[in-house]
């Protein structure tokens, strides 16, 4: 007879760290957790007396908005410290601040920060679960999660599914973790954009490397266009955003390379006329809001099953 | 140093590069110098010294580690002058020489003076500084290297802060000649590693840390060999890292170029693997490479392209070291494990215990140019006591060094120094009866 499962995470630090069974259930509890925030009193009692903490190093509207509603309507006490309240700024270090955190019991602490590992350090001096909201340049493990469950929702499987990822694949956490994610689900993911925005040894990740935008869309179920990350960029790796838009952004004219039923995806915020043409991020395609959405029902599945809950 | 002991070694196994020994053997100290030397059990030991036998042990000359930092003055919760070379002792060491990335930096007389006062007092190694190669270290212009020499430094490097301008480089290959001062390369393309954090690669994609590609080492070590080459000037590659650096270095010896190189233990005991989940006590520049780059040295310290181990001891404190894996500094001490982590090459027939001796003792006294490296009679007491068969486990209680950043931490060894003589004088003994 086959074991009940369990699921076995006290952190989510990444997509590496789970395999497609544990994915499969923090879909199938999301999914079962969607309908909650259809309600007209949108708030369960699951996680009453926990407290969450958002410790986000790095500026963030819909993760750390999409975490909060999640805990909150989860019933968690949920409190929030930016990099600019944090005594990161006075100098503190993460250790001196998870070790601050430990004495006042939190249960779960979600944290974004800008330095890769940063959650695995956290996780290595606190007592709580720790949940990856984004970590420099290494892994988004929830936002993966919701891409993965909008997926399934427009196709009904994420298995034999060819996906293309377009864009700034070197600084993307999105992309790493949907690498990870989409492959670990049988999924084939191709990946295409300017040659100085794709790392070495992307491919031992699972993915394939097309040198045409064009390439990697054909016959593609899922396109998903990511944001050019100014921010992390330390040299110039493209000659203009205008040359980008015109050889590497998605518009109505290369999505005809993909399947007729191809869903568009973006995980924000967008660039308009960048990465994407306006007509494609506000098309019929575009399931960018649904994203979003999904994003809600994630989180709270995430926030569930690490404080040890059993499948509803 | 004082004071000397009367000191009679006795039946060790005798290993001399320089003299081509290798066999049983005595050596009688006086005075600090080696009074005599010959067969095991040959020699009569004074009245007022003392005798050792050294059955099973090796007794070679005092080794020599051309490339560490000591960190003083200016970052004395590091490591002091004292605290290092009390590590340098630990680890078999007798002499190191120290970087002048200091603060300030070790460029002129003034620092240079400070430093061997301060060795001095401390009394445990014989330490050569090093100067800088520019002013501050800042890539601009030449230091005063007739001073440094005069102070006595034994060579110049802008080690950690390397030579960017290109132009700078070969004046100063030049200048050195003037003043007979070996120019020691750290060499690295800064605007290919910039920012970089580890080996680049799958392993750092999948680790999301921004890589320093091999490429940025192999590039400036071709330009640093072409410039001697050109100049017709020595020069000296410091901690070389890369299947394609040995490549160079092979190529450019067999073309006559006055090329010395050096590795340290870490790059052939440990692969970018030891980075694992973002630890940091396996962050260093260059880093770690892959199991390819490892092989690529062995041949090299085999075949002689490799002329010296050094360890670039690095001591830095939880401070630089308990942080994010791209907010830490890079590297890690080194002179306690040197000779435990060279042991695994001779077990393993990578190297003959005489080749270890050569690349931890005669080739880096040849190549700074001071005294050391044998076992001739009359030359300083400089002697190191091996026991190639002691086991121990390298635990954070046993470190000497100030700080313990090492990746070594926990790590079982067969084979450590254990007994270390610096001018006739016993600065570190885990031998029954003396020290």
């Amino acid at each position: 007879m086959e074991e009940q499962y369990r699921f076995p995470h006290k952190h989510i630090l990444g997509i590496e760290e789970l395999s497609s069974q544990d994915i499969t259930f923090i879909l199938n509890a999301a999914a079962s957790f969607q309908e909650i925030s259809r309600r007209p009193i949108k708030k369960v009692p699951t996680l009453r007396g926990k407290t969450v903490i958002h410790l986000f190093f790095e500026p963030s509207t819909r993760t750390r908005l999409s975490f909060e509603i999640a805990a909150k309507r989860m019933s968690a006490d949920s409190f929030n410290i930016s990099a600019s309240t944090s005594s990161a700024t006075k100098g503190e270090s993460l250790i001196d601040t998870a070790r601050n955190l430990t004495s006042m019991n939190p249960d779960i602490i979600v944290i974004r920060h800008s330095s890769s590992g940063s959650p695995h350090l956290l996780a290595e001096h606190i007592g709580a679960s720790v949940i990856n909201a984004g970590d420099g340049t290494h892994e988004h493990p929830s936002q993966s999660l919701l891409d993965m469950l909008t997926v399934r929702e427009h196709k009904g499987k994420i298995q034999g599914l060819k996906i293309a990822i377009i864009g700034d694949i070197i600084h993307s956490r999105v992309a790493h973790s949907n690498i990870l994610g989409f492959t670990k689900m049988g999924a084939r993911v191709f990946v295409s954009g300017p040659a100085t925005l794709i790392p070495q040894g992307v491919e031992e990740m699972g993915a394939t490397v097309c040198s045409t935008v064009e390439e990697a869309i054909d016959d593609a179920d899922v396109v998903m266009a990511l944001r050019i990350q100014k921010e992390r960029q330390f040299d110039p790796l493209f000659p203009s955003l205008r040359e980008y838009a015109s050889f590497f952004g998605i518009n109505k004219n290369r999505i005809k390379k993909a399947k007729p039923d191809a869903i568009i995806m973006h995980p924000g915020p967008i660039n308009r006329g960048v990465e994407m043409t306006f007509d494609v991020a506000d098309g019929e395609q575009s399931v960018i809001l649904d994203q979003v959405t999904n994003g809600v029902a994630v989180r709270m599945a995430l926030l569930y099953l690490i404080m040890g809950g059993e499948e509803r | 140093m004082s004071p000397t002991e009367t000191l009679l070694l006795q039946n060790g196994r005798v290993i001399d590069p320089a003299n081509q020994i290798d066999g049983p053997g005595d050596i009688l100290i006086e005075n600090g110098r080696i009074k005599t030397t010959g067969d095991a059990y040959s020699l009569q030991c004074p009245e007022n010294g003392k005798t050792v036998d050294l059955q099973g042990k090796w007794l070679v000359p005092g080794l020599i580690d051309m490339h560490v930092h000591l960190r003083e003055p200016g970052e004395e919760y590091k490591e002091t002058i004292a605290s290092g070379t009390k590590a340098a002792a630990a680890g078999g060491f007798t002499a190191v020489a120290c970087m002048p990335n200091t603060n300030p930096v070790n460029d002129c007389q003034a620092v240079t003076a400070l430093i061997l006062s301060k060795a001095r007092e401390a009394g445990f190694a014989r330490v050569y500084p090093v100067g800088a190669i520019s002013k501050n270290s800042a890539g601009t212009e030449l230091a005063e290297f007739g001073e440094l020499k005069q102070s006595g430094a034994v060579a110049v490097s802008d080690d950690g802060r390397p030579v960017a301008n290109s132009q700078l480089m070969r004046r100063a290959l030049e200048y050195s000649g003037n003043h007979d001062l070996l120019v020691i390369s750290h060499s690295e393309e800064m605007s290919l590693s910039k920012n970089g954090v580890m080996n680049e690669g799958a392993l750092a994609t999948r680790l999301g840390l921004r890589g320093i590609p091999r490429v940025a080492e192999e590039i400036m070590i071709y330009r640093d060999l072409s410039l001697a080459q050109y100049v017709r000037r020595p020069i000296h590659i410091a901690h070389i890292s890369t299947r394609e650096s040995v490549a160079l270095i092979r190529r450019a010896k067999e073309q006559g170029c006055m090329v010395t190189a050096e590795t340290a233990p870490h790059y052939f005991s440990l692969t970018e693997k030891a980075v694992g989940q973002y630890d940091t006590k396996a962050k260093m520049n260059p880093p770690l490479r892959t199991q390819d780059d490892r092989e690529a040295i062995f041949e090299g310290l085999k075949d002689g392209t490799i002329d010296v181990i050094a360890t670039d001891h690095a001591p830095h404190s939880p401070r630089e070291k308990e942080l994010e894996f791209d907010q830490a500094a890079n590297g890690i001490i080194g002179l306690e494990t040197a000779v435990p982590l060279t042991m695994n090459l001779v077990r393993d027939n990578i190297l003959s215990p005489s080749g270890m001796i050569e690349l931890l003792s005669l080739q880096p006294a040849r190549i700074i140019g001071v005294e050391g490296g044998s076992l001739s009679i009359g030359s300083a007491a400089d002697i190191t006591v091996i026991d190639p068969d002691k086991q121990f486990i390298y635990t954070k209680e046993r470190v000497v060094s100030k700080n313990t950043n090492s990746p070594f931490l926990d790590w079982e060894f067969t084979g450590k120094a254990v007994l270390t003589i610096v001018g006739g004088k016993i600065t570190f003994s885990e031998i029954e009866g003396i020290g």
